[in-house]
């Protein structure tokens, strides 16, 4: 469950990156389907393939606040397929995870992506990566600070959880004091944005060709970072560096209607601890992040709180608060900062443990600094053995011009899922 | 919004609280607690040994109407002597959770270190163990009938011996040590030849009986360890019911402590 709720307000996307990777990962699945390639140690590699086919409706209660952006509904259709090799008893595997959404309005986020092509190696104490991945560091749940290796996939979804595969190769070894990895980022994906008939943007439209980075290597340079991570009874701990490009662009107005990408190099620390005490979870997320343009402390941390079997039924009930703080505080729109410089979130989480795996979640959060809220319901449900139904309301309201979420304001939607897995 | 030094303080006031549950007095033990204990003790020590196994497992949810849904579960376990067992649980069907993951540290007094590897967003998420009575996966069985079983989690009672399967078998009674347990007692049936489980009747909160399980199919592994390859569960308040059949076991597969960790859980198949 994420509520960031005023991530990526502005987007676009890179497809000619986009195209050469589906190049790249077709020549790579054709190799590897080549019964001459796998006939090498053949009789003990294994296959499993499965898909996840999405059709999605979203209704937009309001008319478009800027003149571009689709009216109403919005109708978009995803595929994700997983095809996965394993041999040497699962000590080495390749993974080859394309996705690809059509949407019939907003032409950026009819996009593809390699999720995932990677080959990993397992070893007793320690695991060699390589390839496009995805990698998840943290554990809060209305944003994730910390969760900085892979780009966003704005278009996607309007929480930001989705993300763009990342080029990688990751060494990571197991002590006995926890595991360290260590990460080699050669190439940079940009993040992907709304279009102009997209909604859930600001009035200008993020321009994917205009790009500048502040390295002189621009997507070429190679980023790093150090992570360890431990559990050390009740605690979860994390700790790392990352040194390289920002995955978050400085968005500045170029024309009257469209805003430039300008890509910073930054260094971040990062700690994420999570301390599990019978029903209560307490997380914090902390990063301090120093680029040439701004160095700035920024938090997340919060509890989750757990009822199981209330009302003498099976429902499970979780209560969740969380409190985003940002150093550098309350900024005018338009301005660099923090979004979330001091919000408050509040959730629940019902689930009702049936043979469907009904679960209802509600959110809400709140700009303590002015008067902005947002709010959330999502409901799902199996139906069948393999389709799931989701039920998406999100209402953003705020009364001062100053907040993005204004710029949102005629952007309440519900939106509809249906999702086969075969 | 709480501050940091309040965090910390709460959590010291929460760990304290724990340690003073912790602290169990001993007590002098009746002819009868004593006998169901030593049957208990002997179940589990012939079992010992096994070091480590792999097995599937189908799990078959009926409702009343006789809808069916159906669960598909890979296992592998790791025996730890001097604490709770270490378990990969990995779900392949229903599609949806496909790749999900769980990775459990039991311990036989002090809480379950539990964590759950989500595949949609490649998380690792420390989950509470204290869910003990909820329903595993929308199943007849909760979490507890699944975890693995150490003599320290229940106080004992015989009851007397009873034919059950043309076999003479141990009546025992057993009383949960865990107060997020969600039955008040149960009665569990094992022959007397090989300490078998072939019955357990599991009563709820207010003592009512709630659900039976029954064990058939027993085969013996590496001529000591003995599986049931079905296992029944009828629960007689709601009418439903999950059969759960067990196949490719496998013991001493050579897995290790690097089989449990982190990153095992994140690649697990």
């Amino acid at each position: 469950m994420s509520l960031s709720f005023k991530k990526s307000l502005n987007k676009s996307s890179s497809k000619k990156l986009t195209g050469s990777l589906i190049g790249m990962a077709v020549g790579a699945s054709l190799l590897l389907s080549n019964p001459l390639f796998a006939s090498e140690g053949a009789s003990d590699v294994e296959f499993e393939a499965s898909s996840n086919l999405a059709i999605e409706q979203r209704y937009f209660f309001k008319e478009a606040l800027y003149p571009e952006q689709l009216s109403h509904s919005q109708t978009s259709l995803s595929i994700e397929t997983e095809l996965y090799w394993q041999w040497n008893g699962g000590n080495d595997s390749i993974i080859f995870t394309p996705f690809y959404r059509v949407d019939s309005q907003d032409s950026q986020r009819t996009h593809g992506d390699i999720r995932e092509l990677a080959y990993v190696h397992a070893s007793d104490d320690w695991e060699l990566r390589v390839g496009f991945r995805k990698e998840f560091w943290g554990v809060t749940e209305f944003q994730h600070l910390v969760d900085v290796i892979n780009q966003t996939d704005g278009v996607e979804d309007f929480d930001g959880e989705d993300k763009l595969g990342q080029q990688m190769v990751n060494l990571s070894v197991v002590n006995d004091w926890g595991i360290v990895d260590v990460f080699l980022l050669p190439g940079f994906r940009e993040r992907t944005y709304a279009g102009a008939e997209g909604r859930l943007r600001g009035p200008l439209v993020v321009d994917e060709e205009n790009v500048s980075y502040e390295s002189s290597a621009g997507q070429q340079h190679l980023d790093v970072a150090l992570r360890w991570a431990h559990s050390v009874g009740d605690f979860d701990l994390g700790a790392y560096w990352f040194h390289g490009t920002n995955r978050e662009a400085y968005l500045t107005p170029a024309t009257q209607n469209t805003l430039q990408q300008y890509y910073a190099q930054m260094d971040q620390l990062g700690v994420d601890v999570q301390a599990t005490l019978g029903d209560w979870l307490w997380k914090f997320e902390g990063i301090h992040r120093s680029t040439s343009l701004e160095d700035f402390w920024a938090t997340q941390a919060g509890f989750e709180y757990s009822f199981i079997g209330v009302f003498e039924s099976n429902i499970d009930l979780g209560l969740l608060m969380e409190h985003s703080w940002d150093s550098r505080g309350e900024v005018a729109l338009g301005a660099q900062g923090s979004l979330m410089q001091n919000d408050l979130f509040l959730g629940a989480r019902l689930a009702f443990n049936d043979m469907q795996s009904s679960e209802l979640l509600m959110g809400i959060g709140s700009d303590l600094d002015h008067n902005a809220f947002s709010f959330l319901i999502e409901a799902n449900r199996r139906f069948g053995d393999n389709v799931i139904v989701s039920v998406d309301v999100r209402l953003l309201q705020s009364n001062d011009e100053n907040d993005l979420l204004y710029t949102l304001s005629n952007d309440d939607h519900a939106q509809l899922s249906l999702a086969l897995y075969f | 919004m709480f501050t940091k030094k309040n965090l910390i303080s709460a959590l010291l006031a929460i760990s304290a609280l724990n340690l003073s549950l912790a602290s169990n007095a001993a007590f002098a033990l009746s002819a009868e607690e004593q006998k169901g204990l030593d049957i208990s003790m002997e179940a589990k020590k012939r079992d010992l040994g096994w070091q480590d196994s792999t097995a599937d497992m189908v799990m078959l949810l009926r409702n009343q109407q006789g809808q069916e849904s159906i669960r598909e579960i890979k296992m592998k376990s790791l025996e730890v002597l001097d604490d709770g067992d270490k378990s990969l649980t990995i779900f392949n069907k229903p599609r949806d959770v496909k790749g999900t993951a769980f990775l459990s540290f039991s311990h036989p007094v002090d809480a379950d270190e539990q964590w759950l590897f989500l595949p949609a967003l490649k998380r690792v998420k420390r989950i509470s163990s204290r869910n003990k009575s909820g329903p595993f996966m929308g199943s007849e069985f909760a979490f507890e009938d699944l975890s693995s079983f150490e003599v320290e989690k229940y106080s004992y009672k015989y009851l007397g011996v009873e034919e059950l399967n043309g076999l003479t078998n141990f009546k025992v009674e057993q009383y949960p040590v865990d107060e997020n347990s969600g039955y008040t007692r149960r009665i569990v049936w094992l022959d007397t030849l090989e300490y078998r489980i072939h019955k357990i009747d599991f009563y709820d909160r207010k003592d009512s009986l709630l659900k039976t399980l029954t064990f058939s199919g027993y085969k013996q592994y590496l001529a000591k360890h003995w599986r049931a390859d079905i296992q029944e569960m009828i629960n007689h308040q709601n009418g439903k019911s999950t059969e759960l059949k067990w196949s490719n076991y496998n013991f001493k597969t050579g897995l290790n402590d690097s089989d449990f960790n982190r990153n095992s859980l994140k690649r697990a198949r």
